[in-house]
């Protein structure tokens, strides 16, 4: 390996948005009721994309 | 903000701004460390090394050392929070007698009731109408366990539909339940008409027997595998999930995890949230067996994956390629603003870990919220986050935590929950290792297709 491997560029910046849009899942609607986790959440915003 | 972390000897740098992520070698590595102690410059002795000038190239072009964003109220909800998903408890009561129940034992500490179709009108139409111009709505059947109220159920699943057609507003259901009670004809009816069903099962038989009982202590495993496969038999492609819960009876729970997956490849388990005092509580001194486990259930999940025989995890999902927006990773669940609970009675709270705690009771469906200083407490936390989330890498991950946690570990919605954040912190490494691994599988197969 390389001193550095990328594995992933960022893309987490959402420029692209001014606001919430609020449209999309909460969370502990999903599967886990106790304790939070948002990042595997998909967005539902279609103007962003 | 960078983090550095190791997994199974690889180390890895994670922007969690911009979610980039980069594995090092051991150079690359102290050199990384070294910068994030300077301030996010490379040092001047590093910049003369090849490795120094990597990072620093990295660093101009916005993959490492990123700059922090900061929101406001208003950013974060442009029209004000409007209340747009619903933990519907259709009926205080249970058939199981699971004894870490945040539930009780069904009553969520007070009255055993059924909550009536009038009731649940009202509370459809209060979501409707609290959420404004929000057309995504959701709609969580909980209880106790709602199919004891399967003809209030099916009622109001019509009454959706109705509201639906009438509104314009798209009314996501998801049904939770133990799974004992279902039928083919219930299978049926909750294939057709929900969602997203989450399935609750804690694993293997001993484990799943000795916290989740029948009443009168019987065994409920035969019943809630026999409910599942009914379930699943029509369910096809429909989300879902089968979701345990561990104690300290099962801090090998990757073995669960395993023994789920025969049943479905989507699957999660969470941490028992108790009083230190309760027998099944998770303590300070499970900490490190708990962090040995995830990391032991991630190599598990990985050998199945390169064996092509992948599950599911829920908390190991990542997706760095998307994913929800900032502003979502700093709202977190919505507690309070986005979300909130009914009771069979109608009244309001903000998450169903909290009802039936009296000072978080925000209003009724019947009269609308008249606390708001219930909400404004949640909403405030999202600018004003607890202090543990400054200086968090994972916060984007979980969008701060969940505060119920918090309150039930504190006493405090800002309180610390520092034993839920650190199994949070590794599983979100653990995630990342799991990315790395998948990505590095996917180029070697690119790579042979190349080649042959």
């Amino acid at each position: 390996m390389a001193f550095i491997k990328t594995i992933s560029k960022g893309k987490w910046r959402d420029g692209q948005l001014k606001a919430a849009c609020g449209e999309c899942q909460t969370s502990c609607q999903s599967a886990c009721k106790t304790s939070c986790t948002v990042a595997n959440q998909p967005c539902e915003n279609t103007e962003a994309r | 903000m960078v983090h550095t972390f190791t997994v199974r000897g690889d180390h890895f740098a994670f922007d969690s701004v911009t979610g980039a992520l980069h594995q090092l070698d051991e150079a690359a590595l102290l050199v990384v460390e070294r910068t994030k102690q300077n301030d996010g410059k490379v040092t001047d002795e590093d910049l003369l090394t090849p490795v120094g000038a990597a990072v620093a190239s990295l660093i101009e072009e916005g993959e490492l050392f990123s700059a922090e964003r900061t929101f406001t109220t208003a950013e974060l909800y442009p029209d004000a929070p409007k209340i747009k998903a619903m933990c519907l408890n259709l009926c205080h009561d249970c058939n199981l007698r699971c004894t870490y129940c945040f539930a009780g034992t069904g009553d969520y500490g007070g009255a055993r009731g059924l909550m009536s179709v009038d009731v649940g009108k009202k509370a459809i139409d209060f979501l409707i109408e609290a959420s404004g111009k929000r057309r995504n709505l959701d709609i969580d059947f909980f209880g106790g366990e709602p199919l004891i109220n399967w003809e209030t159920v099916k009622t109001l699943v019509y009454y959706c539909k109705q509201r639906e057609a009438e509104t314009g507003k798209k009314l996501r259901l998801t049904l939770t339940t133990n799974a004992t009670l279902i039928d083919a004809d219930k299978a049926a009816f909750i294939n057709e008409h929900f969602v997203n069903v989450v399935l609750s099962i804690d694993g293997r038989q001993k484990i799943h027997d000795a916290v989740r009982p029948a009443v009168g202590g019987k065994s409920s495993y035969e019943k809630t595998v026999q409910g599942i496969r009914t379930l699943l038999d029509s369910r096809g492609d429909l989300a879902h999930h089968l979701r345990g819960t561990f104690t300290n009876l099962n801090l090998d729970f990757s073995e669960d995890i395993m023994h789920l997956a025969t049943l479905s490849p989507h699957v999660s388990i969470e941490p028992v949230v108790l009083p230190d005092e309760h027998p099944l509580a998770l303590q300070e001194t499970h900490v490190e067996r708990i962090l040995e486990e995830y990391e032991r259930l991630a190599v598990m999940l990985d050998e199945r994956e390169a064996a092509g025989e992948a599950v599911d995890f829920f908390h190991f999902r990542m997706d760095l390629d998307g994913g929800p927006c900032q502003y979502k990773r700093h709202k977190g669940c919505g507690v309070g603003t986005e979300y909130v609970a009914v009771t069979p009675d109608g009244d309001i709270y903000p998450c169903h870990q909290l009802v039936g705690e009296d000072v978080f009771r925000m209003g009724s469906v019947f009269s609308g919220i008249d606390k708001g200083e219930v909400k404004d407490q949640f909403s405030e936390l999202l600018t004003a986050p607890p202090d543990a989330c400054h200086t968090c890498f994972a916060r984007p991950i979980c969008g701060g935590g969940c505060a119920a946690n918090r309150w039930h570990r504190s006493g405090d919605v800002r309180g610390d929950d520092d034993l839920g954040c650190r199994l949070l912190r590794r599983r979100a490494e653990l995630s990342l290792w799991l990315l790395a691994r998948r990505i590095d599988r996917e180029t070697a197969a690119v790579l042979e297709t190349a080649t042959n």
